[in-house]
């Protein structure tokens, strides 16, 4: 095992420690999960997006979700003065009003940490590098492991890297889990600390819901800080119902293991009110031990504009617009 | 087998939908309220009961149609005027009908007063192209570069469309409504509550004019509940009261221009309560919601 001693030492008092001895120990074990009902899935996560948060709890919501946001720009034209930019605002998101929380992190290239953590300075605020060939993650091992050896070097907090999701797709579960193992030791830096690590699974590609529920196991049994649902690059990405399954899986995990994981959907989320049902969904399935930016994040970059539009809404009682929030 | 006779046949009933972002909804809320006759008190059909919440969702589809429209050119957007003019003008006896009812006049008074709808948006479909000449200037400079200043539109604008005066329910809403989508605005009219019919039908003669989806949005409803949400939203420019008749309250003309002064929105007061709307309108509505973009631009350099 690779992941740190305290987890592999909860995994072994579970009795999961040797599941990912061989292949086929890891195949059983994960196609021995219990099925998902696809129907009672997406009735669950639609019923619990028809809750009316209003007035101060609605405020609160708000603020929470604002803390809780990876502001996210991962374009090919990306540039520095971009990311400048991106890091001012995570720090600062309504300059007009001070009392707006910060953001949780600014996700981006790992060519672009640098200049994050500068633009930054000693504000609380971690830099997210997406890594091991991202989005796709199609490339060898040595490349994704430099990859993210220079994110972890150039000073990344976390690092959000993709699984292979053909592997995955033609069963070779063995050899996704070894990639995460590498992966999370490539984010040890030498003073004995490490970068916290995000596993993407692209939950688009996974075709089914019994799929994302095997790829959050096997993500967890290898040593992922968190589960990621998506990279945004697709046309299917976070959605309520996907979101829910790595919920379930996480709750589980820490009810066999100790271990806690946290969870981060990305991609689609766009408006307060998409924000407020996968709120609504931690309180009620993972309850308030997940419910802060230490286990929750929302991998977003329009979802912020919206937030701010919505929190002048309630503090002035007038209907705000675009005009009033920065354009990125 | 005999035909069957007219008096047996039942009648199709036309039911009135808001007309937001290009599309016909109903009201969010389900209600509808009934629409009379003017003169015999006799129900006419049932409109839409637009609230605060259609609005909002028509002045984000006013919001998303305004940089289509305001690029367009000036050419296209009077072609577009054009168009709706000539469909204005093939749908005239459906019209004059419903003006005749919601106006409590004869279809023969009525017929003019369709006709001068049409030639209103004829006549704005020419200022289309031509505003920028007497809006705009070529400045004079001393030195290697030219200096101009060109109108633009000013955003969203919220509309309360005339309840009253000769001609009011087309030919007055057709006159404030023109000049604002002319200039390259995009529009939310609050419809006037008692004599809605003419303007939802004026929907279906947009929705058939190339005028992209937004660009006009009409809502029937209550007065009170439709222009304080316009004159409060952030979103909305400018405001043009020119149906406002409430004294007090919240849709006085009053409390909008305290909302609208706010959110920094133009505001046009209202026409008097027995303006004729068939007097020629001139340019100051076509004027009012544009701003002045000057800019320099430096030659043989």
């Amino acid at each position: 095992m690779s992941s740190s001693s305290t987890a592999s030492g909860h995994l072994a008092a579970s009795g999961l420690a040797d599941v990912a001895s061989s292949e086929a120990s890891l195949r059983r074990f994960l196609h021995g999960l219990p099925g998902i009902d696809a129907v009672g899935l997406q009735a669950r996560a639609s019923g619990l997006g028809t809750r009316s948060i209003k007035t101060t709890a609605k405020a609160y919501a708000i603020d929470l979700a604002i803390s809780m946001i990876d502001l996210t720009t991962l374009e090919g034209a990306d540039t520095p003065g971009k990311v400048r930019s991106l890091c001012q605002k995570a720090k600062n998101p309504d300059p007009g009003n001070p009392d707006v929380p910060h953001t949780a992190a600014v996700c981006v290239y790992p060519d672009m940490v640098p200049f994050a953590k500068e633009a930054l300075g000693g504000a609380p605020i971690n830099v997210a590098a997406v890594a091991t060939a991202f989005p796709s993650g199609r490339a060898g091992l040595p490349v994704k492991l430099a990859d993210t050896a220079e994110a972890v070097a150039a000073g990344a907090d976390e690092i959000d890297m993709v699984i292979d999701r053909g592997a995955f797709l033609s069963g070779r579960y063995l050899e996704i889990f070894e990639l995460i193992a590498e992966i999370k030791k490539a984010c040890e830096r030498p003073d004995g600390t490490a970068a916290h690590l995000k596993v993407i699974f692209e939950t688009g590609e996974l075709v089914t819901y019994d799929n994302i529920r095997r790829a959050s196991w096997l993500a967890m049994l290898a040593g992922a800080d968190f589960i990621k649902t998506s990279t945004g690059k697709v046309t299917v990405n976070a959605t309520p119902a996907n979101t829910l399954v790595l919920m379930e899986a996480v709750r589980d995990f820490r009810n066999a293991t100790g271990v806690q994981v946290g969870v981060k959907p990305a991609g689609g989320i766009r408006t307060t009110k998409d924000a407020m049902k996968y709120l609504v969904m931690v309180n009620e399935i993972l309850g308030d031990d997940w419910l802060s930016p230490d286990w929750f994040r929302f991998g977003a970059s329009s979802l912020l504009n919206d937030l701010l539009m919505q929190r002048q809404k309630l503090a002035s009682g007038r209907y705000s617009g675009p005009d009033y929030v920065t354009v990125d | 087998m005999s035909e069957p006779t007219s008096a047996l046949r039942l009648d199709v009933y036309k039911t009135y939908k808001l007309f937001v972002g290009g599309k016909f909804p109903r009201s969010e809320s389900g209600r509808v309220y009934e629409v009379t006759d003017r003169k015999s008190g006799e129900w006419l059909a049932n409109a839409p009961q637009g609230t605060r919440k259609d609005t909002r969702d028509a002045v984000s589809a006013a919001r998303k149609a305004f940089g289509g429209w305001s690029g367009a050119t000036a050419y296209n957007r009077g072609q577009i005027l054009y168009r709706a003019a000539e469909m204005l003008q093939g749908r005239r006896e459906q019209y004059i009908a419903e003006v005749a009812v919601s106006e409590g006049l004869t279809a023969k008074k009525a017929a003019p007063l369709v006709d001068a709808a049409v030639d209103r948006l004829v006549w704005y479909a020419g200022w289309t192209d031509k505003v920028a000449q007497i809006a705009g200037n070529a400045n004079p400079v001393a030195g290697p570069y030219f200096n101009l200043s060109t109108p633009e539109p000013t955003g969203v604008v919220g509309v309360v469309a005339p309840q009253s005066g000769n001609g009011f329910s087309l030919l007055g809403l057709v006159s404030v409504l023109a000049p604002v989508i002319a200039t390259g605005n995009t529009a939310v009219v609050a419809l006037a509550p008692g004599a809605p019919l003419p303007g939802l039908s004026l929907g279906e003669v947009l929705a058939t004019s190339d005028l992209p989806g937004g660009v006009v949005n009409l809502i029937s409803g209550r007065t009170e509940d439709i222009a304080p949400t316009l004159a409060s939203h952030a979103d909305v420019n400018a405001l043009d009261l020119a149906g406002v008749v409430a004294e007090e309250g919240p849709a006085s003309a009053k409390s909008l221009e305290v909302a609208a002064a706010d959110t920094l929105k133009r505001v046009l007061r209202p026409e008097s309560a027995s303006y004729d709307w068939t007097t020629a309108p001139g340019t100051d509505r076509l004027l009012t919601f544009l701003e002045t973009k000057t800019v320099w631009h430096p030659m043989g350099m």
